[in-house]
């Protein structure tokens, strides 16, 4: 991937370690990221393999042990080389981070209104009073109902749906460039997610944000996505627009996922095409392709180096030596 | 995975095939409503249940969906009567449960159930084996017949014994650790399985190995599955019938494929069209359901659903729709679906 002047977060070589019992754990092992504003790209991917990580890895909300590896620059700054003065002055300001739950995201015993306008306050030079005006204008944005009384609610007083777009409302307080969301609609119905997903979309129309949104579920990646990078085991294994990876998928993991979804169209009674077996364990990785056991087109050769990352198609890669093989000249 | 013929004892059908496995009328069950907690703040009533009827005939799978706070793991809990019921008859094969002919520890052999949270749901102090015999042994089992029975169990789920029966719930996966619970409910070859939200916590590849478990084990052992799950694709899925629920009440009930290609009730609607498209060319443009499901603390008046459906009128906020009939075993609590009701859109149409 190359940089160019119009990427908003650019992540080369990632990799994230974490020291365990059992040894060094790489929970992301070199993964490549580039966003351009107003973009949004769905990490797609099942526990453990190294979405959230990656995602944490670009605010570096990661504890001091952990260890980041590569390179990553968002909005022209090097993440990794920030003093924790700028750390904290770039947490908030450029970038800013929604999660799964948003109970935890928010202190208990302070108002809501209170903490997103005192985070205004910590960026910006702005009166008490101006910065509850913004928190009261997000709220309307966000369309929380009657917002000035909500302004006033802890925490613990709104139903789910609406913490969520408190939340949003926090993380955008400070007009960043970029979200990150992980997991955000999770927890959600599926009636209040849609709604969740839609507001998302809307705004970053508005505010030309660049979100990179960490998910489990295709449904939901099809919806709020530009692009899709499917992870496997701490790596990218398939990446390319959504409709690339919805409609062609290249790699047999990608593949699995999609064929394993209870869907629709399936008859009654008939049985789901799951994929064997389940997902690594990370601190004693399978060598080669880390899917390789688990792959009906399992080879010899898959299990000798991990499979380079090919070009399948226009902005459509995937690390599969079958997608190689598909892609070499006859 | 299948080992010698499955151990259904056919004498156990007490009622024949025509009398349904679980029969439920009239159930309610509200919470609350002596002040609150601590005896101050706010007092009101959660309607949870709120008369609710339903039957799951023998070999069928009925799945139940509703946003959260709609009752459906209330309903769950009452049948297993892990919640004791205010009002309402439920029937087992043909039996009142806790009547002479049916007591209530014979119930609960017959009826079992998993939950959404395998680790939460297992004794953290017990080997994967000792977990699935405990059962047998309580209802009196010998020791080694019960093992052995855990064992049988264990290699049915997928997970076999010599590698797994001595592990610890921690040493496992969230979904091997499903699968030992459902070794565990079979333990006691109980009749009908209560599965809630069992899949909802396993990552997607790991989910579909267990629902094609779950079918395996249902022909195997002859059983009669409920179902509640958030998933409209999985319900669809497993399902021969669903119960649509919403703030305590059933809003529709059918077959599975009618109520996915004619849906009667605006919310079954609203719900089917929340799911995500699939589609990157088509994506969702319009939510379809603005707002969190209500409280079911003091719940709307009439229909529940009338503050969020599109299709209001008037006589929704008076008159509260029963269940009406709209096509074989397909019914829906809507005005619109009841031509005598007097709703204006139907005069419209």
């Amino acid at each position: 991937m190359s940089t160019t002047a119009d990427t908003i977060v650019e992540a080369s070589g990632l990799t994230v370690d974490f020291a365990s019992g059992k040894g060094l754990i790489r929970a992301v092992s070199g993964v490549d990221l580039s966003l351009k504003p107003g973009e949004t790209l769905a990490l797609l991917g099942e526990s453990g393999s190294g979405k959230s990580v990656s995602l944490r890895a670009l605010m570096r909300l990661h504890p001091s042990s952990a260890k980041i590896g590569g390179s990553v620059r968002v909005d022209g700054r090097d993440v990794l080389a920030m003093s924790p003065r700028e750390l904290s002055a770039y947490r908030g300001k450029t970038i800013s981070m929604i999660f799964q739950d948003p109970g935890l995201a928010f202190d208990p015993v302070y108002r809501i209104g209170d903490q997103i306008a005192e985070s205004v306050m910590r960026h910006e030079r702005v009166s008490r009073s101006e910065a509850r005006r913004r928190a009261l204008e997000l709220f309307e944005r966000v369309r929380i109902p009657s917002p000035e009384r909500r302004l006033d609610n802890y925490p613990h007083e709104m139903s789910g749906g609406m913490r969520q777009r408190a939340m949003i409302a926090l993380a955008l307080a400070c007009r960043p460039k970029v979200l990150l969301a992980d997991e955000p609609t999770t927890a959600l119905d599926a009636t209040v997610q849609i709604q969740v997903l839609l507001l998302l979309r809307e705004l970053q129309r508005e505010f030309g944000l660049a979100i990179v949104f960490v998910t489990h579920d295709i449904g939901v990646a099809v919806e709020i996505a530009d692009r899709i990078a499917v992870m496997y085991a701490g790596r990218i294994v398939e990446s390319g627009s959504c409709r690339d990876v919805i409609r062609n998928a290249a790699h047999p993991y990608t593949q699995g996922l999609l064929a394993s979804r209870a869907h629709g169209t399936l008859a009654p009674d008939q049985r789901l095409r799951a994929i064997p077996g389940a997902p690594p364990d990370l601190a004693a990785p399978p060598p080669g392709c880390a899917f390789g056991p688990r792959c009906d087109s399992f080879a010899e050769a898959c299990a000798r180096a991990v499979p380079e990352n090919v070009r399948v198609g226009v902005a459509h890669e995937a690390r599969c030596l079958l997608a190689a093989a598909a892609m070499a000249p006859a | 995975m299948i080992i010698g013929a499955p151990p259904v004892p056919t004498s156990r059908d007490r009622g024949g095939p025509g009398t349904p496995l679980l029969e439920v009328r009239g159930l309610v069950r509200h919470f609350g409503g002596k002040g609150g907690l601590f005896g101050k703040g706010k007092s009101g009533v959660v309607r949870a249940v709120d008369g609710v009827d339903f039957s799951i005939a023998k070999g069928e799978t009925l799945g139940i969906v509703g946003e959260s706070g709609c009752g459906k793991s209330t309903t769950a809990r009452l049948v297993m009567q892990i919640i004791k019921p205010d009002a309402g008859d439920i029937l087992f094969d043909g039996e009142a449960v806790g009547s002479q002919a049916l007591s209530l520890g014979a119930f609960r052999r017959q009826v079992q159930m998993v939950f959404q949270d395998s680790y939460a749901s297992l004794n953290p102090r017990l080997t994967v084996e000792e977990t699935v015999a405990f059962g047998p042994r309580v209802h009196g089992a010998k020791s080694g017949a019960a093992l052995a029975k855990a064992h049988d169990l264990l290699h049915r789920v997928g997970l076999e014994p010599r590698r797994f029966a001595g592990r610890y719930p921690h040493e496992i996966s969230g979904g091997q650790r499903q699968r030992v619970n459902i070794a565990r409910a079979l333990s006691l070859d109980p009749r009908l399985l209560i599965l809630d939200e069992a899949v909802s916590a396993l990552d997607k590849s790991v989910e579909a190995q267990v629902l094609n478990l779950l079918l395996d084990l249902k022909r195997d052992f002859g059983l009669t599955y409920m179902f509640i799950t958030h998933d409209l694709n999985v319900v669809r899925f497993m399902s021969d019938r669903i119960m649509v629920m919403y703030l305590g009440k059933v809003a529709e009930l059918g077959p599975s494929e009618p109520i996915f290609a004619t849906p009667g009730h605006p919310y079954t609607v609203a719900l089917l069209s929340s799911m995500p498209s699939m589609d990157p060319d088509h994506r969702t443009e319009e939510a379809p359901l603005t707002g969190d499901p209500p409280n079911p603390i003091d719940p709307p008046s009439g229909c529940r659903f009338h503050p969020r459906c599109k299709m209001v009128s008037t006589l929704c906020s008076q008159a509260e729709p029963q269940l009406s009939t709209m096509g074989q075993d397909h019914l829906a609590a809507c005005h619109l679906v009841n031509p005598q009701s007097g709703h204006p859109r139907l005069a419209a149409a």
